[in-house]
C-alpha cells in the first residue's frame, strides 16, 4: 500500500501530507514530480494544496496540463484512489475528473480558521471509518473555495450520493452561518460517480495529531489504507 | 569610461539627487583616486544610504549584547542563528517594509515577507514561521483604512503562496503613525547545525551564478527612498517599490534549498549564497567579497534581464525580487545550473572570485566600475550624531504630570462600561480579521497560532521540541521614556514566551525611528538601545540579527520611537505550557506580581485622558527574571492550566481576554495593591505580573513556588461558565458576562474597519462589515 503525492509547482502542503502518510499513519509514501509520467506504483494518489502555477490564471487551470496529469487520469480512469486537498481539489475539477468548479469566496477574501464539517457518505475508500453525520473540526485555508455547479448537477451530484463532506455548525445543522465561503448547498468535498476520487477544501492533513488540536482528519488516511488493505 | 556611462555627466545635482553629500562625494573621490563615474556613482549612494551602512546607528548597536552560549552566528550576516539541540539550529530576523508599504501597502507588505524569507533560506534553514508588527495610524485618518487592508492583503497574499504559516505577531493604532506605517517582517528557519550556509564570495577562480527571476527596473534606489523622509511628493515614489512574485519565490526557496542539500549529507556545491534584497546585486557582491576578503568581477552583459536596453547602473541598482548570487566551487557550476532549471528558473554564470579586493564590472568586454571593497565598508561614513532630550520626555520622566482624566475614580464605583471600551478600541480588540486572511497552519507545526497563548508556538518535527516566538514593543511608553520603554519590549516578550511555557534564548530586532538628524530622534534611539541591551544582560536573551529604519517621519512629524523586539524561546518539549484561555470552571485563579500606580502611557489614559503626560510604568529587571523562573517552574511541574502575562489595559483587560472561550471568572482583588484606587487597579499597566488558572488542589504548590522566587502571588477567585466578576471586597467593579465581553472583542474590530464607533460596538446594533460575514 504506497501513497504518492503530487509535487506541482507552487504545491505547499505536499510535505503535510507525506509526513501523515508516512510518520503518522506509517505508510509508504513518495513524491511525485510533475514532469514525471509515472506514478511509481502508487496506490492512492494525493494532489496536495498550495498554489499550483501560482493560481495564476485561475487556481488550478494550468495545473491540468502537467505531465503527470495523464498517468494520474489514466490511475483514475482504472478504478485507482484520487484525493485532492484544497487547492488539490481545484486541480481535479480543472482536470475534469471532478465536477463543478471553485470559485472565489463570497467574501472575496483569503480564510484560513477552523471549521466544522459533517460527513454524508461513508461508502467510500475515504470515509468508510467515519459515522455517518459524524461531525468535527478541520482548517480551512483558501481564497478560491466557493464550490459552484448548476442545479442540475448539484442534483445529480445529491442523488447520486457524491456529497460527502458537507460544511455544518457544531450539532451538524447545514446553516449560511456554518458556510464560510458560499459554498453552494454548504458542499465541502465531493467524490466522482464511481466513488474513487474525492475533492475536499478543508485540510485533514492539518487535523491528523492531536497535538495540533485534533485528529479527526487521520480517520480519512486511514479509510484509505483500510480499503487498500482490502483489495 | 565607457559608452554604458557617457549620457551622465557627474555634476553637484546629480551628486545631491544621489542623497550624497559634499563631504561624502570627497570621501568617494580618495577612495577610488578620481571622480566616479554615474554607475559607481550610484553603487556608492546606495552602499552609504543610511539603510545599507547603518552610519547613524553603527556606534550606537555596538552596544548590544550579542553572544551566548546558544548564539551560532550573531549580528552581520544574513540572520542570527541559535542552537535549539539534538544539532538543529534555528534562524531568524525581523525587518522593516515601512515606507514601500506606506506607498504601495499590497506590494510594500507582500515584498516585506519575500525579503525576510530570503534571509532565512539563504542561510540553508527552511522556513517554518513568519509574525508580523504592524502599527498603524488612526482608522479615520486619510487611506488608513486602505493601508490596513493593502498590507494584510500583501502579506497573506505573499505567505499564503509561498506556504510558510504567518502564526502571530501585533498590530496596534496611534495618531502618530498617520503619515508613517510601519510595516516589520520576522521569519524563523530551521536547519542541521552543519549545514549552515554564509554569504562568503571566498576561494579564488569560484564561479559566481546569478540565480531567480530575471532583472527589471523596479525598486532602483528602493534603500535610498527608505533612507528619508517623506513629503508631498513621495507619491511619485511609488515606480521605487518593488513587485513581488511569490510562486517564483517559492521554486527559488525550493530550488536553492535542494543545492545546498538541506535533507541530505553530501558535499553542497555551493561556497556562498547571499539574496539580492535592498540594493540589489550591489549589495549582495560587495558584501560577499567584504565578508570573504576578496574581489569579484562581474560580466553584467550575462545578467539575465526583463527588459532590453538596461543599462550598467540600473542592473546594479535594481531591486527586482526573488533573485539570489551563489558562489559555487569550481567545476561544479553545472550543479547548480542544472537545480535551478529543473525548478525552471534563470541560473547564469556571470562573473568569478577574485583575489585583488575589487568590484569589477564589465559590460560587452568593456570595464564599467572598479571599486575596491573594503574601503566602500571599511572607510564608510559613521556619524555620531547630536543627541538631545526632547521637552516631552523631560516632562514625563520629572515625574510630576499623572494620568488623570474623565474616566478615572478614586472610589470603588462600577468600571463594567470602561473594560467593554476598551474591549472595543483597535488595540485591545481580537484581531481575527487580520490572521483569519492568513495561513497560519499550513506545514503542520502549529501548536499554538495567533490569540491562543501570549506566544506563536512552532513545533520542531525532527526533535520533538518546540519554539516559542513574539514580536513586542509599546511604543507609547517608548515616546515617553524611551529607556524604559526599550527594557520593557524585551521584557515583555521574554514573560510571553515564558508564560506560554518556553526558555527565552535570544532576540532580533527592528528599530524604526524618525530621521537621525534631529538630536531628539537620535536620544530616543541611543536610550532605547540603551534599554534593550541592559534587559537583554539581565534576562540573557543575546541580539543577533537586527535592522534600523531611520526616516520615518513626514514633514517633519516623526513616529514615536519603535524598537520591535522579536524574541525566540525554546521548550524542551512540544507538549509544555498551556493556553490563556480559561478551560474549565471552578479552578482557582491566581495574580502573580504586584500593582502599582501605573496609568501612564496605558490603553486607559490613550482612550480616556489622550493629552496626559505621565511616566510609563517602571521596569525592574531582576523581578521580571524572577517571575519567568517561576513560570517555567510552574509549567515544568504541569501545575497551569491557563496562563496569560498582565500588560496593555491591565488585570482587568488580561482576565477578560482569558474569559473569551465560554468560561469566566470571579475574583475580588482584597489583598491585592489595596492602597491603589479602582481605576489603576484594573487598568494600570505595572510589568512583571501574569495571571494563572490551576486546579484548586494545586493552589498552595503554585502559591508555595510564587513564595521561593519572590514573587507576589494571591489567589483572587475562581473560574467559572459565563460569569465575569472583579470585585473589591465584595463591591463590584466590574460586572458583566464572558459572553458580552467576548462578542464585544470579536466583533470590534471589523465594525470599526467599517466605520461604526465604539458606542456602536458596545450598542450591538451595527452589522458585522458584510465584506467579513460569513454568508
Amino acid at each position: 500500500m504506497k501513497f504518492g503525492v503530487v509535487l506541482l509547482p507552487g504545491s505547499n502542503c505536499d510535505h503535510d501530507a507525506l509526513h501523515v502518510a508516512k510518520d503518522v499513519l506509517g505508510a509508504d509514501a513518495e513524491p511525485l514530480w510533475h514532469k514525471d509520467t509515472d506514478l511509481k506504483g502508487a496506490d492512492c494518489v494525493i494532489v496536495p494544496g498550495g498554489f499550483a502555477y501560482g493560481d495564476y490564471l485561475r487556481a488550478g487551470a494550468l495545473a491540468k496540463f502537467a505531465p503527470i496529469m495523464e498517468p494520474i487520469r489514466r490511475h483514475a480512469d482504472a478504478g485507482g484512489l484520487v484525493l485532492g486537498i484544497c487547492n488539490g481539489f481545484q486541480v481535479l475539477t480543472e482536470v475534469g475528473l471532478l465536477p463543478g468548479a471553485l470559485m472565489r469566496n463570497q467574501h472575496l477574501r483569503f480564510l484560513g480558521r477552523d471549521v466544522h464539517i459533517r460527513v454524508e457518505e461513508t461508502d467510500t475508500p475515504f470515509t468508510s471509518l467515519y459515522e455517518r453525520g459524524q461531525v468535527f473540526r478541520v482548517p480551512i485555508a483558501h481564497g478560491e473555495g466557493n464550490y459552484y455547479a448548476d442545479d442540475e448537477t448539484l442534483d445529480a451530484l445529491e442523488r447520486n450520493r457524491q456529497v460527502i463532506f458537507s460544511y455544518s455548525d457544531e450539532e451538524g445543522r447545514l446553516t449560511s452561518d456554518a458556510n464560510p465561503n458560499g459554498s453552494a448547498r454548504n458542499i465541502a468535498g465531493i467524490c466522482n460517480r464511481a466513488r474513487n476520487v474525492v475533492g475536499l477544501m478543508p485540510h485533514p492533513e492539518r487535523c491528523s495529531e492531536s497535538l495540533l488540536g485534533g485528529a479527526s482528519g487521520l480517520l480519512m488516511f486511514k479509510s484509505i489504507a483500510a480499503s487498500l488493505a482490502r483489495v | 569610461m565607457s559608452s554604458a556611462n557617457i549620457d551622465i555627466e557627474i555634476t553637484s545635482e546629480v551628486i545631491a539627487s544621489h542623497g550624497i553629500t559634499p563631504d561624502e562625494y570627497q570621501r568617494i573621490v580618495e577612495i577610488l583616486g578620481r571622480a566616479p563615474n554615474y554607475t559607481e556613482l550610484g553603487i556608492f549612494s546606495v552602499m552609504w544610504s543610511e539603510h545599507c551602512s547603518y552610519k547613524s546607528s553603527r556606534v550606537h548597536l555596538r552596544n548590544f549584547p550579542t553572544s551566548g552560549p546558544r548564539v551560532v552566528q550573531g549580528p552581520g550576516e544574513n540572520a542570527g542563528v541559535i542552537d535549539i539541540g539534538d544539532g538543529y539550529v534555528a534562524a531568524f530576523k525581523m525587518e522593516s517594509h515601512n515606507h514601500p508599504s506606506f506607498i504601495e501597502p499590497y506590494q510594500g507588505a507582500a515584498t516585506g515577507v519575500g525579503g525576510i524569507l530570503r534571509d532565512i533560506f539563504t542561510m540553508g534553514a527552511r522556513p517554518i514561521a513568519c509574525l508580523d508588527s504592524l502599527r498603524f495610524g488612526e482608522l479615520d485618518a486619510p487611506r488608513m483604512k486602505y493601508l490596513v487592508d493593502g498590507v494584510v492583503r500583501g502579506i497573506g497574499g505573499y505567505g499564503n503562496c509561498i506556504g510558510i504559516p504567518t502564526v502571530g505577531g501585533e498590530t496596534s493604532f496611534h495618531a502618530s503613525y498617520n503619515g508613517n506605517i510601519l510595516v516589520n517582517a520576522f521569519a524563523l528557519g530551521v536547519t542541521k547545525r552543519e549545514k549552515i550556509f554564509k554569504g562568503t564570495a571566498s576561494g579564488v577562480g569560484n564561479p559566481v551564478i546569478y540565480v531567480g527571476s530575471k532583472t527589471g527596473r523596479d525598486g532602483i534606489h528602493g534603500a535610498t527612498m527608505a533612507s528619508a523622509e517623506f513629503d508631498e511628493a513621495s507619491e511619485e515614489k511609488r515606480p521605487t517599490v518593488q513587485v513581488g512574485d511569490p510562486f517564483t519565490e517559492k521554486l527559488l526557496l525550493e530550488a536553492c534549498l535542494e543545492i545546498m542539500d538541506s535533507d541530505a549529507d553530501t558535499d553542497s556545491p555551493v561556497e556562498g549564497i547571499q539574496d539580492m534584497g535592498a540594493a540589489g546585486l550591489t549589495s549582495s557582491s560587495f558584501e560577499m567579497a567584504g565578508r570573504a576578503g576578496t574581489g569579484v568581477r562581474l560580466q553584467l552583459d550575462r545578467v539575465p534581464v526583463r527588459e532590453s536596453g538596461m543599462t550598467p547602473y540600473e542592473i546594479m541598482l535594481s531591486e527586482s525580487q526573488e533573485r539570489m548570487l551563489i558562489v559555487a566551487k569550481r567545476g561544479r557550476e553545472d550543479e547548480v545550473v542544472r537545480t535551478f532549471e529543473k525548478w525552471d528558473l534563470n541560473a547564469s554564470v556571470i562573473g568569478e572570485v577574485t583575489d585583488d579586493g575589487f568590484v569589477r564590472l564589465f559590460w560587452h568586454g568593456e570595464e564599467v566600475a572598479a571599486i575596491p571593497v573594503d574601503p566602500i565598508s571599511t572607510e564608510a561614513p559613521v556619524y555620531d550624531r547630536p543627541m538631545s532630550k526632547p521637552v516631552v520626555g523631560a516632562a514625563a520622566l520629572s515625574g510630576t504630570a499623572t494620568a488623570e482624566g474623565s474616566g478615572r475614580h478614586k472610589e470603588d464605583v462600577d468600571h463594567s462600561d470602561t473594560l467593554l471600551r476598551l474591549l472595543a478600541t483597535p488595540n485591545l480588540s481580537s484581531k481575527h480579521w487580520i490572521f483569519e486572511q492568513y495561513d497560519t497552519t499550513v506545514r503542520t507545526n502549529t501548536i499554538a497560532g495567533p490569540e491562543k497563548r501570549d506566544a506563536a508556538i512552532i513545533r520542531i518535527k525532527e526533535t520533538g521540541r518546540a519554539l516559542a516566538i513574539t514580536s513586542d514593543v509599546n511604543p507609547i511608553y517608548c515616546s515617553l521614556d524611551p529607556y524604559e520603554g526599550g527594557k520593557q519590549a524585551v521584557a515583555e516578550a521574554a514573560r510571553n514566551v515564558a508564560v506560554s511555557g518556553a526558555r527565552p534564548v535570544a532576540i532580533t530586532d527592528c528599530l524604526n525611528f524618525g530621521s537621525p538628524e534631529r538630536p531628539e530622534i537620535m536620544w530616543q534611539f541611543a536610550e532605547c538601545i540603551r534599554g534593550i541591551s541592559d534587559a537583554c544582560r539581565a534576562l540573557e536573551t543575546p541580539v543577533v540579527s537586527g535592522n534600523v529604519s531611520f526616516y520615518n517621519e513626514t514633514e517633519g512629524r516623526a513616529i514615536p520611537p519603535t524598537p520591535t523586539v522579536g524574541m525566540v524561546g525554546w521548550m524542551e518539549s512540544e507538549r509544555d505550557g498551556c493556553g490563556l484561555a480559561f478551560t474549565d470552571a471552578d479552578l482557582d485563579v491566581i495574580l502573580l506580581g504586584d500593582s502599582r500606580d501605573e496609568l501612564g502611557g496605558s490603553e486607559w489614559q490613550q482612550l480616556f485622558a489622550p493629552d496626559a503626560i505621565a511616566r510609563p510604568p517602571r521596569v525592574d529587571l531582576g523581578l521580571e527574571r524572577s517571575l519567568i523562573e517561576l513560570l517555567l517552574s510552574l509549567h515544568a511541574s504541569k501545575l497551569l492550566r491557563s496562563a496569560h502575562d498582565v500588560s496593555n489595559g491591565g488585570v482587568a483587560v488580561a482576565l477578560a481576554e482569558m474569559s473569551t472561550n465560554g468560561i469566566g471568572c470571579h475574583v475580588d482583588l482584597l489583598g491585592h495593591a489595596d492602597a491603589l484606587d479602582a481605576t489603576a487597579l484594573l487598568f494600570g499597566e505595572s510589568q512583571a505580573r501574569a495571571i494563572v488558572a490551576c486546579a484548586a488542589s494545586d493552589r498552595d504548590r503554585v502559591l508555595d513556588a510564587a513564595n521561593q522566587h519572590g514573587i507576589a502571588a494571591l489567589r483572587i477567585g475562581h473560574t467559572a461558565f459565563g460569569t465575569f466578576l472583579i470585585e473589591r471586597n465584595g463591591a463590584p467593579l466590574v460586572r458583566t458576562t464572558a459572553q458580552e465581553l467576548t462578542r464585544v472583542w470579536r466583533t470590534a474590530f471589523a465594525l470599526l474597519l467599517g466605520g461604526d464607533t465604539i458606542d456602536d460596538v458596545l450598542r450591538g446594533v451595527g452589522e458585522e462589515a458584510p465584506e467579513v460575514m460569513a454568508h
